[in-house]
């Protein structure tokens, strides 16, 4: 099904007039690179799905400093933390939702002591709302039955306490969800986060996206689900190093969500 | 009227020495910034509570908390015998509680002795899986040497405290020839045929060694790991109570920042900070190194780190314990200059770090090894300019691009043409 959309920027709508339900921070995976980008077009369907008024930063959107932040630039950080905030503030923001965890946690946590006080959601919790509200209708189609395991993003699951939204919408897949030993609090990293994204791992045993592949590919999948661009993308070249991207799917779940309503 | 006497002097020199020692662990604790974590009180105590006091985080691992219970809730009960000991040694007076509590005495001693065979159990337990080889956590480098034989003396020290107590009550059941008590009374074979002086000095014995005991476990505690039995009530209370995703903004960063993005802003002149992020223990902040006091040095958050279970060299205990052993370096020898960054943690083990927050997670006292991993990684990025050439790269593109990779910024919407 092909649908044509129109993602207004948040300057074409003031220009308007008009004030969008929500904003939608891509973020930077989500804007560049080729993978996030299918993420972040099946987001932005589903929301106009659901009658949604939303709009996007564009150009004026900025790297939110997550990964400086983590890797000790702090004044780096502060340099983008506050200019995205007066473009927030200027704009009268107030709702924000995002694909991406480490957008999310700092929007939420780490931009208030700065100046912008926003209500941050993670695309999971916000499809979620819909779905409650009756606003996004998922139906299991093509993934009826199948497997499903959910590994979690450490920056929405054990920094942000959101282990339900991501589940409680898989579940509306009719598909099985199996959960890893190593899930929820304890669930394992997929080795990205902290900036390592942009870097080579220092010496050790393994890759540990290599460690969390197998142990997710260990439940025999059919589909294994993340909800972030990085968790994605190293789950994907994970599953990749054991040659079973033939058989086993790597899927956000908004791309779930999307898929199974496309059937 | 001398053993009074002696019990008094013995008391006085035993609550000296740790006095003592405790004024030297503030001395230690004070080389770093004060502590901001003052504010909210009530969740403060109510933290303490729920995670010192109710172990609430000791159920992903419920063999070891069954067991840790056991000798928890054993020790706080077993020092009511304890306060009668105390008392009995000062007034020169025997179980003084034993009139004024009448038929409950003995319900009570049955009780202590039932506690006291459980805090055995759970000892012997914890040697077994200690010794047993097949703990990662406990069979791991980072416990070479002393911090292993360490947590065997504490183990040794509970289980001989416990049989003197039992000892004196058998001793003392014999003597008086009752049926004696719930566990003491298989151990009156032992006294069967001795005199009354015998039996008496035996009894006294027993009781003089687990008083003495007592004194020196007490003083023993802030030399070990074992001192979370008291520091985890002040750890848990300066636990970090905001959203455990927030890194704490730098004052003087923000602004330096606002006076460079609005020429017209006037910052207050508060001064800078000696430096960036941390380099040493005197750089940290004092909750930090109540943490490295508190560790007991389990292992959880290394046994959940995704960079020590692929075998990098990071492991968040040695965090902990390498701040520990600076700032007991620093006490010994004021002038050392082998700092915590390079001297006792690598740059390799803080580049492993994926800021996952297991570590955190995973520990029961709310220790936060990546604290202080964030912050001397910020001492090396902002002091040193000393990270990774690729995270030197990233950096870069954020500058210039906006992005950590070299995108132009421009073409950040251009996803929505390609729907």
């Amino acid at each position: 099904m092909t649908e044509t959309l129109h993602v207004p920027t948040l300057a074409e709508m003031t220009q308007r007039g008009e004030k969008p339900d929500v904003l939608f921070w891509v973020g930077c995976a989500g804007s560049f690179d080729d993978r996030a980008k299918k993420i972040t077009k099946a987001f932005a369907r589903l929301l106009q799905r659901s009658g949604v008024s939303f709009a996007v930063l564009g150009a004026e959107e900025s790297c939110t400093g997550d990964p400086a932040r983590r890797a000790g630039n702090e004044f780096l950080f502060q340099m983008q933390a506050l200019a995205n905030i007066e473009v927030l503030n200027a704009y009268e923001v107030q709702r924000i939702v995002t694909t991406c965890p480490h957008c999310f946690n700092t929007l939420k946590n780490e931009y208030p002591e700065l100046g912008g006080t926003f209500e941050v959601f993670h695309h999971t919790q916000y499809l979620q709302t819909l779905l409650k509200e009756g606003r996004l209708k998922v139906e299991g189609g093509a993934f009826k039955g199948k497997r499903i395991v959910f590994h979690d993003p450490c920056y929405l699951g054990r920094v942000n306490q959101e282990y339900e939204a991501p589940r409680a919408l898989l579940s509306t897949l009719e598909s099985e969800l199996i959960e890893m030993r190593r899930c929820k609090k304890q669930g394992l990293c997929c080795g990205a986060g902290g900036a390592q994204m942009f870097k080579e791992p220092e010496p050790g045993n393994r890759d540990i996206n290599h460690e969390r592949a197998e142990e997710a590919l260990a439940t025999e999948p059919a589909i294994i689900a993340t909800g972030c661009p990085f968790c994605n993308t190293m789950m994907t070249d994970g599953v990749k190093h054991f040659e079973k991207e033939g058989q086993v799917q790597v899927l956000d779940i908004a791309e779930a969500i999307a898929q199974a309503d496309e059937l | 009227m001398i053993e009074q006497a002696a019990f008094l002097l013995v008391l006085s020199l035993g609550v000296y020495l740790f006095v003592r020692q405790i004024q030297r662990l503030r001395k230690g604790l004070s080389l770093a910034r004060p502590s901001e974590r003052h504010d909210r009180p009530a969740e403060r105590w109510a933290t303490m509570a729920r995670v010192a006091l109710g172990q609430s985080k000791m159920g992903p691992r419920p063999l070891a908390a069954f067991f840790h219970v056991l000798i928890y809730v054993g020790f706080v009960l077993i020092n009511l015998e304890v306060l009668e000991i105390l008392l009995d040694g000062a007034l020169g007076t025997h179980r003084i509680f034993q009139k004024p509590l009448g038929a409950l005495y003995p319900l009570l001693i049955h009780f202590f002795e039932f506690l006291g065979g459980a805090v055995l159990l759970a000892c012997v337990v914890f040697l077994a899986r200690r010794w047993s080889g097949r703990i990662g956590r406990f069979a791991h480098s980072d416990l070479t040497g002393w911090p292993q034989q360490d947590a065997a003396i504490i183990l040794y020290a509970e289980i001989v405290l416990m049989t003197a107590l039992l000892v004196m009550n058998a001793a003392e059941s014999v003597r008086l020839g009752t049926p004696g008590y719930l566990l003491s009374s298989y151990l009156h074979p032992l006294f069967a045929g001795w005199s009354e002086g015998a039996l008496h000095a035996a009894e006294k014995a027993a009781w003089w060694f687990h008083f003495v005991g007592i004194l020196a476990f007490l003083n023993y505690l802030p030399k070990s790991k074992h001192f979370h039995i008291i520091l985890a009530f002040p750890n848990t209370w300066y636990s970090q109570l905001e959203a455990r995703g927030r890194i704490p903004a730098m004052p003087s960063v923000t602004r330096e920042i606002k006076a460079m993005l609005d020429p017209s802003y006037v910052p207050d002149a508060t001064e800078m900070p000696a430096r960036f992020g941390a380099k040493d223990v005197s750089d940290l902040h004092f909750a930090n190194l109540l943490n490295a006091y508190t560790c007991t040095e389990c292992g959880r958050c290394t046994s959940e780190c995704p960079a020590n279970q692929t075998g990098k060299k990071l492991s968040p205990r040695k965090i902990m314990m390498a701040t520990r052993d600076r700032v007991e370096q620093l006490l010994h020898e004021p002038e050392n200059t082998q700092t915590l960054l390079d001297g006792w943690i690598s740059r390799e083990e803080l580049w492993a770090c994926t800021t996952c927050n297991a570590c955190v997670e995973a520990c029961p006292l709310n220790i936060d090894p990546l604290d202080i991993i964030q912050q001397i990684r910020q001492y090396l990025v902002m002091e040193e300019s000393a990270a990774p050439a690729s995270l030197n790269t990233m950096m870069t593109n954020v500058e210039n691009n906006a992005a950590p990779w070299a995108y132009a910024q421009a073409d950040r919407g251009a996803w929505t043409t390609e729907m």
